[in-house]
């Protein structure tokens, strides 16, 4: 690999009060994103201690291309996930690409707890421990209208923060980004609350001259063209990914009703096209992304009669319709409104919010846990009881809201109901039930995640090209060997199709950067195995990972599932990536 | 006739910031899109709505009135030429513009002025600007 530059590295130290600013030569070959974040995680954790302990480390970076490239909007963060125990990796965007860069740090590292609440103002030439105690315990909405107004680098700043849920330790809170993207998965916002952290405001300001204009511009519009005057982007741009709802329903691979489902009735109420058709009122963009794909619909309230309403301004999309409307049985836009309102102002993750809700249902009606316990019904198509869980799972009132605000798999557990409850590695399901490939995936991709790999684009992909099953964990490897590439260099993995491996090449050249197609292969290859050395050590067991029955009970794109095929593919799995 | 740089779609930007970016490369040769004679930003936070500042064409522009060192002179139709060699950075210009348009470059000590070129019109992928 070549090393042709130098990584600026921050580091805070939340308990002394102090930074520390490295150049660092030997992390160059790791560009930045999820290969830098990987090695400095490696440098830092503590890998005796629990996830929320002081000494853990967050480690967020940016990459090579972050804010200067279409599409390259993306930031990393990776720490220890209070959720699985394990890896915990999450991406964002917005804004935090582009004050990143400008700000000039490629990775900043968070460790230590503060004494009482704080917030960071992170900016080129300073660092500000600022009193976070006025915010703690206000909602992510609320807070981040004080930040915009106290802070500097207005327009040119990313806003974190935490809510409520991340004060608590939920440990799936998330870290809500300039509003409408997150640090979602796994649990980050936990991490955050455990160190005091409320908040981080990044703004970048400072100039960076450009090495060769001409080239720079030749490489800039040939990627610009391929997002904005081609068809590879409309997806995301047009319907937006909740147009698969429609198309997953009518497949049967679309989690309905905790998974006792593969199609929702109600699907054409809830689809992309009718929350485009009902309430969608505009799109927004990352920083420095063409597309726009982040789809903003209108929740519009009657609060008190005599024609008084509220309105709401929120995203949606594919998972967030899934987790927090199919998988509930929810009937009607409005009611996925208002849960999304309800995790978004607590700071909690969508996905595993849903998820758990989905068990907790089926739960009660099998007698594992009581309304007693609970102060409330779980009722599939109730959103009213189901913010009130949520509520609760804030607030932790008794041992069983401490016990779910532990996440699905730890509540199943102690209780009972593993058999339906939908976790895979311990990190609760996405919204695909395609096939092997999209259990295979998410047991072994580095963070139980659907982006790992895509192995539920795999599936349909297989289906098609009658693949073996070599060729389909071969697949999934090599996909999430790509994705360590495209993830460094934080460019969103809904451009994949554009960041070819030439392009790659072509927009790294601008940066000084020069590599081969082969050396991108390799830096994929390399990360992967790092980061499943970690995993390892973290207490992750690819021999031990459990399927719950209800992945074979309920077919999948019209498909039974055998529990001793997922397990024949697994052992192809292990031989094949060598753990 | 020459045309001026306009922003009357604004409801339909997605703040993706692809125009200040055009703007920074093509004119500052630099890649932070603080450098751009056009900014973008929010007001309220992106939950509300997105707002432009941009030159607004003066026919009598106060900016060049304000130079009295000869950088910046009244185009025809419009806007302002700018001669970067005659420039001090003294600032003038950047308290004369009541539109908030020009902003000072503190890294040259030179001001940032649009010079009507439409190259932000050109990587607007959502047609808020137009030049007419």
């Amino acid at each position: 690999m070549t090393n042709t530059s130098t990584i600026r590295v921050l580091e805070i130290d939340l308990t002394e009060k102090k930074i520390i600013v490295q150049d660092r030569d030997d992390l160059a070959p790791f560009w930045g994103g999820t290969g830098l974040a990987t090695r400095l995680f490696a440098e830092y954790a503590a890998y005796d201690k629990d996830p929320l302990d002081p000494a853990q480390p967050v480690v967020l970076a940016c990459g090579p291309l972050s804010a200067i490239f279409p599409m390259a909007t993306k930031a990393v963060a990776v720490f220890r996930s209070p959720l699985t125990g394990e890896w915990g990796e999450s991406h964002a965007g917005m804004r935090i690409a582009i004050a990143m860069r400008f700000c000039g740090f490629r990775a900043i590292i968070i460790r230590g707890k503060a004494e009482r609440p704080v917030y960071l103002t992170i900016g080129p030439n300073r660092v500000d421990f600022q009193d976070g105690t006025p915010l703690w315990g206000l909602p992510t909405d609320e807070t981040g209208r004080i930040l915009r107004q106290t802070s500097p680098g207005r327009s040119f700043r990313s806003c974190l923060r935490i809510g409520p849920a991340g004060e608590k330790q939920v440990a799936f809170a998330n870290v809500n980004v300039d509003t409408y993207r997150h640090f979602g998965r796994l649990g980050l916002g936990a991490v955050f609350g455990a160190k005091l952290l409320k908040a981080m405001v990044i703004y970048g300001e400072a100039s960076e001259p450009i090495p060769d204009v001409k080239h720079y511009r030749e490489v800039y519009d040939s990627i610009y063209h391929l997002a904005v005057n081609t068809d590879i982007m409309e997806k995301y741009h047009g319907l937006g990914t909740s147009g698969n709802i429609a198309a997953l329903s009518a497949l049967g691979g679309l989690p309905t009703e905790n998974l006792r489902k593969n199609s929702f009735h109600r699907s054409s109420a809830i689809s992309g096209e009718a929350f485009a058709r009902d309430t969608l009122v505009r799109k927004v963009a990352c920083t420095g992304c063409p597309v726009g794909c982040i789809h903003i619909g209108v929740r519009r309230k009657l609060f008190a009669p005599g024609h008084e309403y509220e309105a709401a301004y929120l995203s949606y999309d594919y998972e967030l319709i899934f987790a927090l409307g199919s998988l509930l049985g929810i009937t009607t836009q409005e009611q996925i409104y208002d849960l999304i309102e309800y995790v978004e102002m607590s700071g909690m993750d969508a996905i595993t919010a849903g998820v758990l809700l989905a068990w907790l249902t089926e739960a009660y009606q099998k007698g594992v846990v009581t309304k007693e316990e609970l102060g409330v019904e779980p009722v599939f198509n109730n959103e009213t009881n189901y913010i009130r869980i949520l509520e609760d799972i804030v607030n932790q009132p008794n041992t069983l809201y401490r016990l779910l605000a532990c996440g699905t798999n730890r509540a199943a557990q102690k209780l009972g109901g593993q058999e339906f409850a939908l976790t895979l590695g311990n990190n609760e399901m996405a919204g695909y039930h395609t096939g092997y490939a999209n259990l295979l995936g998410l047991s072994f991709g580095t963070r139980h995640s659907h982006l790992d790999n895509a192995g539920y684009s795999i599936d349909q992909k297989a289906l098609r090209n009658n693949f073996s099953r070599e060729q389909i964990v071969r697949e999934i490897i090599a996909e999430e060997k790509w994705r360590n590439v495209l993830n460094s260099l934080c460019v969103c993995l809904f451009a994949r199709e554009v960041y070819t491996k030439e392009n790659i090449c072509a927009a790294l050249s601008c940066v000084g950067i020069t590599v081969t197609g082969e050396d991108l292969d390799k830096l994929g290859e390399e990360i992967f195995h790092i980061k499943n050395q970690i995993r390892l050590k973290l207490g992750y067991n690819p021999n031990n990972l459990t399927f719950a029955d209800r992945y074979f009970e309920t077919p999948a794109l019209g498909q039974e599932l055998s529990r001793q095929t997922l397990n024949d593919l697994a052992a192809i799995y292990r031989r094949l990536a060598g753990i | 006739m020459g045309k001026i740089l306009h922003a009357d779609q604004m409801k339909k930007c997605i703040g993706c910031y692809s125009c200040m970016l055009a703007c920074a490369r093509t004119i500052q040769h630099d890649f932070s899109p603080r450098k751009a004679a056009i900014q973008i930003r929010s007001v309220g936070g992106l939950q509300s709505r997105l707002v432009v500042d941009i030159c607004r064409g003066c026919t009598d522009p106060p900016c060049a009135l304000a130079c009295n060192c000869s950088a910046l002179s009244a185009r025809l139709d419009g806007g302002v030429r700018f001669y970067k060699d005659k420039c001090i950075g003294c600032g003038n210009c950047v308290e004369a513009c009541t539109a908030g348009a020009i902003r000072f470059d503190e890294d040259n000590k030179r001001p940032i002025v649009c010079i009507q070129c439409g190259t932000c019109v050109k990587y607007c992928p959502h047609e808020v600007l137009s030049m007419k």
